[in-house]
């Protein structure tokens, strides 16, 4: 039996930095969107902090302070980052080249999608755009998908999604989430291998699109 | 959730499978466009300020004595550091921090010369980013605490041909969601706590997990227990710890 991955596990395994880039890309841009998984984030933060201090410490050699403080010239202090005005949230913003107008979207009736260039061997990245009020057919999953809420929301028949909600799907899941009739949603999704279409029409299309 | 979550957990399911022994992340991924910002520098910034000479005060002031704190002492170092540029402030953070930084990167595999090396390179990080710390947001421990272990993941990545800083690009120092200051140091005294009152076999596993590059089944291997056992141990320290602070219950 499979279960499923957690959130918690998500959070430890960032701040321990075990997660591969699209995971911890995903997971980071959750974090700036919702506050109170910041502050559950900051326990798992504080335990690295922590056992960082009880390490037992490692004498560094003779000279590395002399060859330190000679580095130190001309090494600038930087000024206090300040954040950047962007459609999207940081760090997202920073792996998205082009306004989202502009990227190249591949549409799929209600769905559209771009691929993002997040270096992995084995997650894929994208946004997803889904039309107001329409559904993404019904599938499910071969491994995890891990799906962010940018903008609008959705619900899958397990719960309601809204912006900064982070959803972990994984085989068990059988969904066809449907985006709220207010506004179309904006989702990041990452996944480590392809979706399975269940839906009774829909699993005739299978070899061809890669949803 | 977490027992769940843990049972089945492999790191496989979220590290990329990897193709040399020692890298979470490692990737036989072409180099990607990822980007990271690039910061300019900036210019120098004289001592004259108010803020800076109360800082080198508020240093000096502990350094004679009047304040016998190390964790007070260690951030009036880093504030007069970022003020203006204080070097013997920033051998006081050195003497500190150096030989911990050592002691971890070579907990993660580094060579005794690519520890000392790295060590450098986090300590001019420190240096330079000395304004971007902020003590209402963590603790200076873990906030270089954070600072070393993304240099370990880019020194990783360049052994990988991907010569981007993901420090840069993707993890903020600024993560946490806390408030204040007093925030930061109870939340720092309950997990301190918290993980002094873990029996060492759980304590042990959470400092491989935060420390080494192994994965599950190659920490079972390592200290000989089988991979349910890790898991299990694993989810009851972190399971242990949530419960210290409270957040057990969800």
């Amino acid at each position: 039996m499979t279960a499923e991955i957690t959130t918690d596990d998500l959070l430890a395994g960032y701040a321990a930095g075990r997660l591969a880039e699209p995971v911890a890309l995903i997971v980071a841009t959750h974090l700036s969107l919702n506050r109170v998984q910041a502050r559950r984030f900051a326990a798992y933060e504080a335990l690295g902090g922590v056992l960082f201090e009880g390490i037992e410490p490692e004498p560094v050699s003779p000279d590395s302070w002399e060859r330190l403080a000679y580095r130190l010239d001309g090494e600038p202090i930087e000024k206090k980052s300040s954040a950047v005005a962007s459609e999207l949230p940081c760090p997202l913003s920073d792996y998205v080249k082009a306004p989202l107008s502009r990227l190249r979207w591949s549409s799929y009736g209600a769905i559209a999608e771009v691929a993002l260039d997040v270096p992995s061997n084995q997650f894929r990245t994208k946004l997803i755009k889904v039309k107001a009020g329409r559904s993404v057919p019904r599938h499910t999953h071969d491994g995890q998908e891990l799906t962010l809420v940018l903008e609008g929301g959705f619900s899958d028949g397990r719960g309601h999604y809204c912006k900064g909600d982070l959803v972990i799907a994984d085989r068990q899941v059988d969904h066809s989430p449907t985006a709220d009739d207010e506004c179309d949603c904006l989702c990041l999704a990452v996944t480590n291998a392809p979706l399975r279409l269940t839906g009774a029409f829909t699993r005739l299309l299978n070899p061809f699109i890669n949803l | 959730m977490l027992e769940d979550g843990l049972t089945s957990l492999s790191d496989a399911d979220l590290a990329d499978a990897r193709s040399c022994p020692d890298g979470a992340w490692s990737n036989n991924a072409p180099i990607g466009g990822v980007s990271a910002p690039i910061r300019r520098p900036t210019k120098t910034v004289m001592p004259s300020n108010p803020v800076a000479s109360r800082s080198i005060t508020r240093f000096i002031a502990r350094m004679n004595g009047s304040d016998h704190s190390p964790d007070a002492a260690l951030n009036d170092a880093i504030h007069a550091v970022a003020d203006c540029m204080d070097r013997s402030a920033f051998k006081v953070l050195f003497d500190h921090y150096g030989p911990r930084i050592k002691a971890y990167l070579k907990r993660s595999g580094a060579s005794n010369d690519q520890a000392e090396d790295l060590t450098q390179e986090v300590m001019v990080s420190v240096w330079r980013r000395a304004k971007q710390f902020d003590a209402g947001k963590a603790s200076l421990t873990t906030w270089i605490f954070t600072i070393a272990r993304n240099k370990r993941i880019d020194s990783l990545r360049r052994e990988h041909g991907i010569h981007v800083e993901l420090s840069e690009a993707l993890h903020l120092e600024e993560a946490s969601g806390l408030e204040n200051n007093g925030e930061i140091n109870q939340l720092s005294r309950q997990v301190a706590e918290a993980v002094k009152d873990l029996p060492a076999e759980q304590r042990d596993l959470l400092k491989i997990f935060y420390f080494e590059e192994k994965t599950h089944s190659e920490i079972a291997d390592a200290i000989g227990i089988p991979l349910g056992t890790v898991k299990s141990r694993l989810r009851l320290a972190l399971g242990k710890l949530r419960t210290a602070l409270g957040a057990g219950q969800e």
